[in-house]
Formats: C-alpha cells, sequence, structure tokens
C-alpha cells in the first residue's frame, strides 16, 4: 500500500515539473523585453567586464552572491559547531602517506595556490570568479592534509580572514548605496577599459574577497573534519 | 568531428549512469564515494563541452575534489562496510 501511494505522488510530482519545463521551449529565444534580454544587451557596456556571467553574478544579482556567502558560513559554522562538541583530538596517522603524494604536493601546491588566486582576480576577464577560485585553493590545502601529518592550520588566522573579506564585501555594497542609491551599485569606481585588469568597477574587489572568503572557510572546514577523526 | 565529440558525449554521460547504479550497489561505501566524485569529474567535462566553464571549474574543484574527501573521512569515522 505504501508504494503505491508513494508511486502515486512521484506521478503528480513528475506532472508538474513536466508541466512547467514543457512551458519552456528548449533552445528557444528569449523573450523580448524580458529581464535577461537587457542583462544579454547592455550588461557589457554597463558594467566592461569581458564576462558576463561574473556582472550577473556579482553586480545584478549581488544581494543574491551576499545570501550564498552567508549560507556557506552558516554551514562551516555548524558543522564546527558540531565537531567542537564532540571533542575528539587528532590523532596521527601511524602510516606516512606515499613519497608519489608528498612530492607531488610540495611540487603543485604553490601552483595551486597561483592557480586559484589567479581565477578569482581575473574574475571579470575570464570564465571562474570567486567561487571557483576559493574552492581551487582549498583543494590545494586539502593536498597538504592528505600528505603531510603533521600540517595543521591555525583557526584564529583562518576566522579573522574569512571576517575581514565578508566585512569588506558589505562595506563595498554599503558604499554603493551612499555613492548611488542602490546597495552594491557600480559607480564608487571608474569602469575603465574593455579586457583591462583594473575595468569593471568595484566587480574585481567584490571577488576577491568572495575568494579569500571561501577558500578560508573551505579550508577551515577541511581542517575540522580532518581533526576531529579518531581513530578507535 | 563535431559528430565525435557528440558520441563521445554520450559516452560519458552513459558511463556517468553505470557509475551512478554502481555506487548505489555496491557494498563497500569506499567504492561507492569514489564511484561518486568520478561522476563528478566525468560531469564537469560535459558542463565545458556544453560550454559552461565556470559550472565545470566548480563541479570539479567540489564535487571531485572537496566533496570525496570529506565522505572519505565521513567512511573512515563510521563503518566501511553496508549491513
Amino acid at each position: 500500500m505504501k508504494k503505491i501511494i508513494s508511486i502515486i505522488l512521484l506521478a503528480i510530482l513528475g506532472m508538474f515539473f513536466f508541466n512547467i519545463v514543457s512551458a519552456i521551449n528548449f533552445g528557444s529565444n528569449i523573450k523580448k523585453g524580458s529581464v535577461s534580454e537587457h542583462y544579454i544587451e547592455k550588461g557589457i557596456n554597463e558594467n566592461r567586464g569581458s564576462n558576463l556571467v561574473t556582472s550577473i553574478v556579482v553586480n545584478y544579482r549581488g544581494f543574491d552572491t551576499l545570501g550564498e556567502v552567508t549560507v556557506l558560513f552558516l554551514a562551516a559554522t555548524g558543522l564546527s559547531f558540531l565537531l567542537f562538541s564532540c571533542k575528539c583530538r587528532r590523532e596521527f596517522d601511524k602510516v606516512i602517506s606515499s613519497l608519489v603524494l608528498r612530492t607531488a604536493t610540495s611540487t603543485l601546491y604553490p601552483l595551486i595556490l597561483l592557480f586559484g588566486a589567479y581565477i578569482f582576480i581575473h574574475g571579470h576577464l575570464t570564465p571562474g570568479g570567486g567561487f571557483q577560485g576559493g574552492a581551487v585553493i582549498a583543494s590545494g590545502v586539502m593536498l597538504l592534509f592528505m600528505s603531510f601529518r603533521n600540517f595543521n592550520i591555525n583557526h584564529r588566522e583562518l576566522s579573522t580572514i574569512e571576517s575581514l573579506a565578508g566585512i569588506s564585501f558589505v562595506a563595498l555594497g554599503l558604499a554603493g548605496l551612499i555613492v548611488s542609491n542602490s546597495f552594491l551599485a557600480n559607480k564608487l569606481l571608474p569602469l575603465g577599459n574593455w579586457n583591462a585588469l583594473f575595468s569593471a568597477g568595484v566587480i574585481p574587489l567584490i571577488y576577491i574577497a568572495v575568494g579569500f572568503k571561501v577558500g578560508s572557510e573551505l579550508s577551515g572546514l577541511i581542517s575540522d573534519m580532518i581533526s576531529s577523526t579518531k581513530e578507535d | 568531428m563535431a559528430e565525435l565529440l557528440q558520441y563521445f558525449m554520450i559516452f560519458l554521460i552513459l558511463l556517468m549512469i553505470f557509475f551512478a547504479i554502481y555506487a548505489i550497489k555496491t557494498k563497500n561505501l569506499l567504492v561507492s564515494v569514489i564511484a561518486s566524485g568520478f561522476i563528478s569529474l566525468v560531469a564537469s567535462i560535459v558542463y565545458l563541452y556544453l560550454q559552461a566553464p565556470d559550472v565545470a571549474m566548480t563541479e570539479a574543484a567540489i564535487g571531485a575534489g572537496i566533496t570525496t574527501l570529506i565522505f572519505v573521512i565521513a567512511v573512515r569515522k563510521t563503518k566501511e562496510k553496508e549491513k
């Protein structure tokens, strides 16, 4: 009986989803006068960023990005709270990681960090941005944790970096509110030229802040997970 | 050339479906975690083909890297075998 009810519920849910999805023709042109048309036609000129995705994510939908960063922050805080309350101590493994992993990590780690920094500094020019760069940096830190068993991170420094980055994101938004009359308005700095590193107003600054925040948050999350691992 | 790439993408998607079923069916949880990390890695290639390089980057770094490590740690903290 339970199975029949769940199948019927699934069918009803599937029908609703099918109705929603089938209303949009696959690969069809956008509607005239919609907001996405404005983004595609005027977005590049209004923000002078070569990467249109970034100027949508950071400028037009900047408030959503602030919400996303907050959600990630809350998730990391909740995880560290849960793991802190179990009071496990890091017990170092008896086995040392393989020579291949250690050698590869010590060669690749600075390059991975450099690549992550490149991604979020050039977020307004090339694909990628703060979230991607932060994730790449955190994966470099993850390699360090995997290969060197005595490696540890100073959590106080990490949380200082994270808070400063979050504060600077909100401060840039409030500065936009002061200069123009909307939150996160891109009027604070001159827009600059096409394809230049110093262009697109405050967008690169915001993405650098997001990159630092996401990188330190994910590194702290990995460090929390690994340091609470207990062998018994 | 474009057609060949399309067949390759169909092969990758079939591979993803195969590994998804394998991740559910296998009894060893560590193997299951590795299989789901592999799905993320293949998905990032498919995203690159669909001209979404930002999403591909996120998927490769978070889906294949960090999530897999977190699941491996979680498996190590609990039991490795499914009952």
